[in-house]
C-alpha cells in the first residue's frame, strides 16, 4: 500500500501546473469552464487544437507510452497527473478520444505500419479523432450494429449512418466499427475495426445539437466510402475485441472526479462568497467532499492496475460510473445552491459564475449515458465482476 | 502508488482469515452476543498463541507488525462480526500507551498486550458524546500526591472485561484551559469504579463506566498532566479507521451472503440473481465496499506513515458508515424475508454497521469536522 506519488512525479505536477499557470487562456480560468462544457465557448476548436499542439510539443501526450514510439515509458499516473492539472486549470487540449483511446488501442492491437502512421499525430497533439460507434438503431447493444462494410479487391466500402459523434465536426480521424460479416453468430463475431481519415470523399458531418445547447456530437453520413484494408486494426471480424479493450480504457481516460472535485470547489466558494452557506449546505458540500475523494480512489487504482501491465474491466465500468454519477449529483446540487438564479444564463449579467451552474447541470444529463450507460456498467459489475448470471 | 498488499499483509490476511472462519462460526458469533463478556479466554489465549494480540505493539514490547497489518486483520474480524475486547485493546488501549506511555509504562503493559495477559479499553465520551474536549467534565483532585478523580463516561468498548481503563479527565477543573486534558490509567477493579454494560441493539459491548472518588497516583498518568488531548485526538482517528476496516469486512460478508443466496434461490424459473433488477443492487453494493475499502486503506496508510490523518479518516468514517448501511439494506433487499427472521446471520451485522458508525464518531459528526478542512 502506498497513496502518495513519486517525487518524480510530484515534480511533474509541478512542472504541468507552471505551464497551464502561464498558457491557458484567462478566460476560460475566469469562467471557470469544465472540460464537459467548454465546447460551447465560440472560439473552443482553434483553442483546443492550439492547446493540444503546445501539450504534445512538451511531449506530455505520449509520456506514458513505449519508448519505441516517442513515449517515455513512464507510469499512466503521469497521464493522469497531466489530466487532473489540466481539469484544476479549466484548460482545454486532451484529446480524450485520440489520446485516451485510439492510442492505447493500437498500441495493443495495432500493426506496425499503423502506429508508425498514426501515433506521432496523437503524441504531437496535430491530429484529433473521433470514434463513430452508435447508431441511430443501436447503442447500448453495440454488437447489434448494422453499417455494413462490402469487401472489394482492395478495399471496404461502407455505406450508412452513425451517430453521437463527439468532435465529429473537425477531426481529421475517425475509429469506426462496422459490420463486416452479417451472418456471423453470434453476432459480435461479425464486426471490424476500421481508421477513416475524415476527408475520404462520401463522409457527410451534420450536427446535433444537445439539450445544453452546445454542439458536442454529430451525426455522420458514409456514402460509398472506400477504406483501404491495410487500416483495419486487429483483423477481419475482431473488431468487437478491439472495442471491449478500447471501451475499458475509455472508462478510464478521462478523470471526472477531478473535474467533479473542481466544480465542487467553485461551487462552495461561489456560496460563501455570496453568503448562502447554511449547515444543511455544509453537510452536503461535506459529503460530496467524501465522494470526491473515494471517486478519485477508485480511479486511481485502475490507473494502478494499468501500472502494472493490466487492464482494468468491470474496475474501470465501476470507477467511471461512480465519478459521472457523483459529477452529476454534484451538478443537480449546484442548482440548488444558487436557488432561483441558477436559472439565468451567461446572457445574462445577474448570472452567477458566469452561467455555469445551469450549463454544467444541462449537460450533466448526459453523464449516465455517455461511454456506456450506467445501467451497462452495473451490468459489467454484477455480470464480470460478481459472476452473476445472464438471462439472455 | 501501490494499491496492493504486501506479502506480510497477505499473510496476515490468509492468518487471520482462515483462523476466524474455524474458531469463529455463526454460532459462536450468536453465543456471544448473549454472554456477559462478549468473548471467552480460551479464543483469547489461541489469538495471542498466534500474535494477533501484538499486532502493531513495537517489537521490543513483543509485538509485530505495524497499523496496516492490523487494519486488514480488523477486516477479517469484521467478515465473522467479531465481538471481543480485540478492538479496545489493540487499537484503543496500546496504541495509547505506545504514544503517551513513558519506557516503564510501556514495558509493563504492552509486554502483557502482546502476550495476551491483559485487556484495556478507553474512556473518553460523556453525556454528549461528542468527541471534543469540551465536553469532558470528569474530573481529578490532587490530594497529596494522589488524585482522586470523579466522573462518568458512555460508551466505553468492552469495560466490561478490560483489566485495565484509560479514563480522559481534567485535573483540578482545568476546565478554562482548553488543552487541560489528562489521561489516568487505572485498575478496572479499583473500588469506586462501577461498570454496567449497556443494553445496546447490536449487543455489543458498551458499557457505562462510573468513577466514584477513585483513588490514582501520578504514577498512573499516561503522557503529561494537561498534556494528553493529543493522544486522544490521534487515538480517535485510529479508532474511527480501525471501526472502518470492520465495517467493511461486515459488508463484505453481507455481499458474499447475498450472492451465494442470489445464485441459489430461484423465482420464475430463473436464479433470481439473473434479474437485473437484482444485478444492479448487488453492483450498487460491490461499488459501495471497493469504495469504502480504499478510503479506509488511505486513512489508514497515512497513520502508518506518522501523517496526520485527521481528514482522511474523517472522509473515510463518513462515506463508509453510509456505504456500508445502503450494502446492509441492499443484502436485506435481496434475502427476503428469510433475512429478517432472528435466525438469520444477517441482521448481526446490520445491526453491527450500525453500532459502529457511531463509535467514537458518527456521520454528523465527521462530516461537521470535514466542513472545516
Amino acid at each position: 500500500m502506498d497513496f502518495a506519488f513519486s517525487p518524480e512525479e510530484e515534480a511533474f505536477r509541478a512542472q504541468v501546473a507552471a505551464f497551464l499557470e502561464k498558457e491557458v487562456p484567462r478566460e476560460y480560468r475566469d469562467k471557470r469552464l469544465t472540460f464537459f462544457d467548454m465546447s460551447a465557448q465560440s472560439d473552443w476548436i482553434q483553442v483546443h487544437r492550439a492547446m493540444a499542439e503546445k501539450l504534445g510539443e512538451k511531449g506530455w501526450l505520449s509520456m506514458h507510452w513505449p519508448e519505441e514510439y516517442g513515449g517515455h515509458g513512464v507510469s499512466p499516473f503521469y497521464r493522469l497527473i497531466l489530466r487532473e492539472e489540466l481539469s484544476r486549470y479549466h484548460s482545454p487540449g486532451y484529446d480524450s478520444i485520440g489520446c485516451g483511446i485510439v492510442a492505447p488501442a493500437l498500441l495493443l492491437k495495432g500493426s506496425e505500419e499503423q502506429k508508425k502512421q498514426h501515433l506521432p499525430g496523437i503524441a504531437s497533439g496535430k491530429t484529433i479523432w473521433c470514434e463513430t460507434l452508435s447508431e441511430p438503431n443501436h447503442g447500448s447493444d453495440l454488437a447489434a450494429i448494422e453499417v455494413f462494410a462490402k469487401e472489394e479487391a482492395d478495399c471496404f466500402v461502407v455505406n450508412g449512418q452513425k451517430i453521437w459523434t463527439t468532435n465529429g465536426h473537425f477531426a481529421d480521424w475517425n475509429a469506426l466499427i462496422v459490420r463486416t460479416d452479417r451472418e456471423a453468430s453470434p453476432n459480435y463475431r461479425g464486426l471490424t475495426f476500421f481508421l477513416v481519415d475524415m476527408k475520404t470523399p462520401g463522409i457527410t458531418v451534420n450536427p446535433v445539437i444537445n439539450m445544453a445547447g452546445h454542439h458536442e456530437f454529430n451525426e455522420v453520413f458514409f456514402e460509398d466510402i472506400r477504406i483501404p484494408k491495410e487500416n483495419i486494426v486487429g483483423g477481419l471480424n475482431k473488431g468487437f475485441y478491439v472495442v471491449m479493450s478500447l471501451l475499458d480504457y475509455e472508462r478510464t481516460t478521462d478523470t471526472v472526479y477531478a473535474i467533479a472535485a473542481t466544480y465542487l470547489k467553485d461551487l462552495e466558494e461561489y456560496a460563501r462568497e455570496n453568503n448562502l452557506l447554511n449547515p444543511f449546505m455544509e453537510n452536503q458540500f461535506a459529503r460530496f467532499k467524501a465522494e470526491c475523494e473515494v471517486a478519485r480512489l477508485l480511479h486511481y487504482r485502475c490507473t494502478w492496475i494499468q501500472s502494472q501491465g493490466m487492464v482494468p474491466n468491470h474496475e474501470s465500468a465501476m470507477s467511471k460510473m461512480f465519478s459521472f454519477e457523483l459529477h452529476q449529483r454534484i451538478s443537480d446540487f449546484g442548482m440548488e445552491v444558487a436557488g432561483p438564479y441558477s436559472q439565468l444564463t451567461e446572457e445574462s449579467a445577474l448570472a452567477p459564475m458566469f452561467g455555469r451552474i445551469p450549463s454544467c447541470y444541462l449537460r450533466s444529463f448526459a453523464y449516465s449515458l455517455e461511454q456506456g450507460t450506467s445501467e451497462i456498467d452495473r451490468d459489467v459489475i454484477a455480470q464480470r465482476g460478481l459472476g452473476l448470471p445472464r438471462l439472455r | 502508488m501501490d494499491f496492493g498488499l504486501n506479502e506480510q499483509q497477505e499473510m496476515m490476511q490468509t492468518l487471520a482469515r482462515d483462523f476466524l472462519t474455524g474458531e469463529y462460526t455463526d454460532k459462536v458469533l450468536k453465543a456471544m452476543v448473549k454472554d456477559e463478556k462478549g468473548y471467552t479466554p480460551e479464543l483469547w489465549k489461541k489469538m495471542a498463541e498466534m500474535n494477533l494480540t501484538g499486532l502493531s505493539i513495537p517489537e521490543q514490547y513483543g509485538g509485530i507488525g505495524d497499523f496496516l497489518d492490523l487494519i486488514v486483520v480488523l477486516e477479517e474480524m469484521g467478515r465473522v462480526c467479531f465481538l471481543g475486547p480485540y478492538f479496545a485493546t489493540l487499537v484503543l488501549g496500546a496504541s495509547v500507551i505506545a504514544g503517551a506511555g513513558n519506557e516503564e509504562q510501556k514495558k509493563k503493559y504492552l509486554t502483557d498486550i502482546a502476550e495476551g495477559k491483559i485487556k484495556i479499553t478507553l474512556a473518553i465520551a460523556e453525556s454528549k458524546v461528542k468527541y471534543d474536549i469540551d465536553e469532558i467534565e470528569s474530573n481529578a483532585v490532587s490530594q497529596g500526591g494522589f488524585y482522586v478523580l470523579n466522573g462518568g463516561k458512555l460508551f466505553v468498548p468492552d469495560a466490561q472485561s478490560a483489566d485495565y481503563i484509560i479514563c480522559a479527565a481534567r485535573v483540578n477543573d482545568s476546565k478554562t484551559k482548553p488543552e487541560g486534558i489528562t489521561l489516568f490509567i487505572v485498575e478496572a477493579n479499583t473500588p469506586g469504579i462501577y461498570i454496567k454494560p449497556l443494553p445496546t441493539v447490536a449487543g455489543d459491548k458498551q458499557c457505562e463506566v462510573t468513577f466514584e472518588n477513585v483513588k490514582t497516583s501520578a504514577k498512573d498518568i499516561l503522557g503529561e498532566e494537561n498534556g494528553g488531548w493529543p493522544y486522544v485526538e490521534r487515538a480517535l482517528q485510529r479508532a474511527n479507521v480501525a471501526r472502518c476496516a470492520e465495517m467493511v469486512g461486515m459488508a463484505e460478508q453481507a455481499l458474499k451472503l447475498t450472492l451465494d443466496y442470489a445464485k441459489e434461490r430461484t423465482a420464475f424459473g430463473h436464479p433470481i440473481g439473473a434479474f437485473q433488477s437484482l444485478q444492479h443492487r448487488c453492483a450498487d453494493m460491490l461499488v459501495d465496499i471497493e469504495g469504502s475499502k480504499f478510503a479506509t486503506y488511505q486513512a489508514a496508510w497515512k497513520i502508518n506513515q506518522g501523517l496526520d490523518a485527521a481528514m482522511e479518516a474523517s472522509i473515510a468514517k463518513a462515506f463508509v458508515s453510509n456505504a456500508c448501511q445502503q450494502v446492509m439494506a441492499s443484502a436485506h433487499q435481496v434475502h427476503g424475508a428469510i433475512g429478517f427472521t432472528e435466525d438469520h446471520i444477517l441482521h448481526y451485522y446490520t445491526k453491527r454497521t450500525r453500532a459502529y458508525e457511531f463509535s467514537f464518531g458518527g456521520v454528523d459528526y465527521q462530516l461537521g469536522r470535514l466542513a472545516s478542512f
